[in-house]
């Protein structure tokens, strides 16, 4: 159990230095969306049901789709 | 392994902001440090509801008749977490129109570039 | 250079956090307030789920705050955006077929789901931020599929002024029965069933429908093509 907790962290903290990396933006929002998504994950295992559910659906979906409506009006390669 | 039962969660939460910080801290792009502010507010409140939790604890909701209140996580962090979602996408939405809004006068996204035009 | 420097600064601070968390021990029993709330708060404000007890009840004025950073952020994000200069580029090709039936039977679903979360806020997990982020991922839903529907805007900016106008009238009812501001004054009910808590379930439904008017006005503003 203890082990799954840990391989779950590793790819968060993975995902993150991975937006930092990537120099197509779209790549580094769908890493944001993943680490987003695994930070929903452990805080199911912390018992915060109500927290869970919002961090899916505000984090996963909306902050998603307002930065790709954003990089469409401006430029896609950063530079 | 008594450590890592103890401090994976801080650990994990830790390093998101540090990752995050040195996004803000050391790239060029303007939508780069957007997304490290975002990562940056994760973390921060993966921290809060790490610090709230106890040792073989539930879920603090009462939805059977014969749930007694013993052995409950700690409902007030959470409560502010909810509070603190919703306003890191609202200002991350006028963030990202102020960016476009740069885009247009400008024509980069550079933030060293925009430094050296002084007018 | 500058990469270097800002490495060397954030080891620093790690080394002082990690000093200070020796002291924080984690999975221990610390605090006394939320013994008060767990131990009675369905016999004082009758909702079964107790983090929406602390959210609209005990902490309510916080509420308040929130949704007043959330209405001058969409605001701002109006008056920011207004006037700019249209990328009028060739129209969108319509979706295919399979796309756009999807995305119309899908719509009422999701639209339905997100009613019955922030209903129930007082007796399963979610709420009304919650539920208010559904709905607007349905309106997400028709700017892929179905572009033929237009987005009232109209009606989305009345939904949103009536509903934070009733947030703050339940307060002001409270204020004249007697009491402190966001009093609940309604009666409380049996535990555990849908007519219960109050105000509680009012003043979610509101907050769900300004929450989810208000993501989709973002959404719309944004797009403007």
């Amino acid at each position: 159990m203890i082990f799954f907790i840990v391989f779950l962290v590793l790819l968060m903290l993975a995902g993150a230095i991975a937006a930092c990396v990537f120099k197509d933006l779209i790549n580094a929002v769908i890493s944001l969306a993943f680490v987003s998504l695994i930070a929903s994950i452990l805080f199911y295992f912390l018992q915060a049901a109500d927290v869970a559910m919002a961090e899916v659906s505000i984090g996963t979906a909306l902050v998603t789709a307002i930065f790709v409506i954003a990089i469409r009006r401006t430029k896609r390669y950063e530079e | 392994m008594d450590f890592l039962h103890n401090y994976i969660y801080y650990f994990g939460a830790f390093g998101l902001i540090f990752i995050g910080l040195y996004i803000i801290l050391a790239k060029s792009n303007l939508i780069k440090v957007i997304i490290g502010l975002s990562i940056m507010e994760t973390g921060v409140n993966l921290l809060l509801i790490a610090i709230g939790y106890i040792k073989g604890g539930t879920a603090p909701i009462f939805s059977r008749p014969e749930i007694k209140a013993v052995n409950m996580v700690d409902p007030v962090p959470q409560a502010l977490v909810l509070t603190a979602i919703v306003i890191g996408v609202a200002v991350l939405a006028l963030a990202l129109s102020l960016a476009i809004r740069l885009y247009g006068h400008y024509g980069t996204l550079n933030l060293r570039m925009i430094r050296e035009q002084k007018w | 250079m500058r990469k270097l420097i800002s490495i060397f600064l954030l080891s620093v601070m790690g080394f002082g956090i990690v000093i200070t968390l020796q002291n924080i021990p984690f999975g221990a029993d610390k605090a006394r307030v939320s013994d008060y709330y767990v131990n009675k708060g369905v016999k004082e404000t009758g909702a079964v789920n107790i983090v929406t007890a602390v959210v609209v009840n005990y902490r309510g004025f916080d509420t308040l705050g929130e949704i007043a950073v959330l209405f001058t952020g969409a605001i701002g994000l109006g008056a920011v955006l207004f006037g700019g200069k249209k990328p009028r580029e060739k129209k969108p090709e319509p979706a295919s077929l399979i796309l756009r039936t999807g995305c119309k039977l899908l719509f009422p679903v999701i639209l339905l789901f997100g009613i019955y979360v922030f209903t129930h806020g007082h007796l399963t997990p979610g709420g009304g931020f919650q539920g208010g982020a559904i709905i607007a991922s349905a309106f997400l839903l028709i700017y892929l599929g179905g572009r033929e529907m237009k987005f009232n805007k109209t009606a989305a900016k009345v939904t949103e002024s009536f509903s934070g106008l009733i947030f703050v009238i339940m307060g002001l009812l409270g204020l004249t029965s007697g009491g402190y501001f966001l009093l609940n004054f309604l009666p409380k009910g049996t535990a555990n069933t849908l007519f219960s808590a109050g105000i509680i379930p009012i003043i979610y439904i509101v907050i769900g429908l300004k929450v989810g008017s208000e993501l989709a006005g973002i959404i719309e503003n944004l797009i403007e093509d």
